[in-house]
This record gives structure tokens, sequence and C-alpha cells, in this order.
């Protein structure tokens, strides 16, 4: 399996949606090369680092604000 | 009503994050919010149950954030299409590994900061795949449908956007005292 080949199925692995028999030989090239192996690491390290913080939040009385807002539009229509 | 109500409250701050991940705004993103509630309202009636109420309003919040970017950008045409025939992202070449634990590098909203100016710099058609797939937890289907989207083209712009990710945030997660691997693609 060549590195092109390993990444068109990157998304698969990082989602655990690979079928048994590609999973080996996937497994077989990571086993051999450095490369990859960091690549699948640091990007499944990516999505944790994105889900695990809030970049946006939505403060309690912004909350509270918009959402008279929306009510008020919609009762209007 | 009530039950709109209830709707309101239960999705409103995922269509906030979601608004502001595209305008990249507080005050467009608060606007966008108010109008794709009150659109989603007005096109009740249109709704068909076979697909999640979530996803539907999602489809009209994009929208919305998308003609807000328009009008901000004074008329220039802003699609999620947008500057995703980059080649960018295709190919890993940053081969460095990262720092075990990357998050204990930086302070919270030193971190925070990092992680908001990296993904403002995906084009828009990436960063909103990655938003609504990877941070939000929609699916693959759900992302296509939200997005108008073929599923493939999701595959596609989700790869790319979380590789293009990973290659700009190792800038800052480099383990320090390592070389590059020497390492290359086969």
């Amino acid at each position: 399996m060549t590195c092109t080949e390993f990444l068109a199925e990157l998304d698969e692995m990082l989602d655990q949606d690979v079928a048994i028999p590609l999973r080996a030989d996937l497994q077989e090239h990571l086993r051999c090369c450095e490369h990859c192996e960091i690549t699948l690491n640091t990007t499944r390290k990516t999505i944790q680092i994105y889900r695990s913080h809030e970049l946006y939040e939505l403060p309690d009385s912004l909350r509270e604000r918009l959402h008279t807002a929306i009510m008020a539009k919609c009762r209007k229509c | 009503m009530q039950a709109f109500e209830k709707l309101v409250r239960q999705y409103e701050r995922q269509v906030f994050r979601i608004a502001q991940h595209i305008v990249q705004n507080r005050e467009d993103a608060e606007d966008v919010v108010q109008d794709a509630f009150l659109k989603a309202f007005e096109k009740l009636d249109q709704f068909q149950g076979n697909s999640k109420f979530y996803t539907w309003l999602v489809r009209i919040a994009v929208n919305e954030a998308l003609m807000r970017l328009r009008k901000r950008r004074t008329g220039r045409m802003v699609s999620i299409d947008e500057d995703v025939e980059t080649e960018e992202g295709s190919m890993p070449r940053d081969l460095a590994d990262w720092s075990p634990d990357p998050e204990s590098m930086y302070g919270q909203s030193e971190m925070a900061e990092i992680l908001r100016k990296t993904i403002q710099g995906l084009p828009p058609g990436f960063r909103v795949v990655f938003v609504l797939r990877d941070v939000e937890g929609l699916s693959t289907e759900e992302t296509a449908e939200s997005l108008g989207l073929s599923i493939p083209a999701v595959k596609s712009r989700l790869l790319r956007a979380r590789l293009q990710l990973r290659e700009r945030l190792a800038r800052y997660f480099k383990k320090r005292d390592s070389r590059s691997s020497q390492g290359g693609a086969k």
C-alpha cells in the first residue's frame, strides 16, 4: 500500500469505519511508515482538540436576548 | 408556538456556533440566528418529516450565514464551493510529530485563540464541513443534506479540511526539541 492509498482511507480510519481485511493492510502500512503514523495520530488529535474546546460560547445573557428577539419576531408574523 | 419555542431553546446554541464559524463575527452571527429561526418558523409547513428538524434548520442557517458573508463582501458571490479547488491539504507536507500533550503548551485562552485563528484560515467550504461533521457531530449523510452536497463531496472536503487544520496546527504543537522526520510520502 502506498501513502496515497493510505490517505484515501484516512477518514475511515479516523471514524473507525474500515472493513476488517482493509484494516489489516492499513495497519501493516502504518507499521513501516512513520509519515502516515504521524499524520493519522496528529489528525486524530486535531479533531479531539476542536471537539473539546468551545470556541464560540453563547453567554446566558446574550442567549436570553436572542431568544426573546426570535420569539417576538415569530409572534409578529 | 410553544412547541416551536422549545425547538429554539434546544438548538439556539448550536445554530449560533455554526453561524459564528461561518461569518466569524458576533453581531452577524446574532442576526443569522434570528433570521434562521424566523425563516424556519415561516416555512414550518414546508418541513417534511423525512429529514431531522435539526438538519433542515442547519441548512437554513448555513444559507443565511453565506448570504450575510456575501453582503459583507459587497455583493461578491460567496458559496460553499468557494476556494475548494486548492491543492493544499491533499498530501501532508509537515512530517514533524507533535508534542505528546499539545494542550499543556498553551493557556486556555491562548489555545482558543490559536484554534479560532487556524480554523478561520480555511476556505468556507472546508470550514463548514469540518464544523458540522467533527465539531457538531452530524453524520456524513446529515452534513451532505444540510449543505446540499453529495456524500463523496462531503468526504473529500472533510479529509482536506482535517489535513489542512493538522498542517496549520503543527506549527504550534510541534515537538520543540525534535527535528522533522526524514521519511517522506511514498
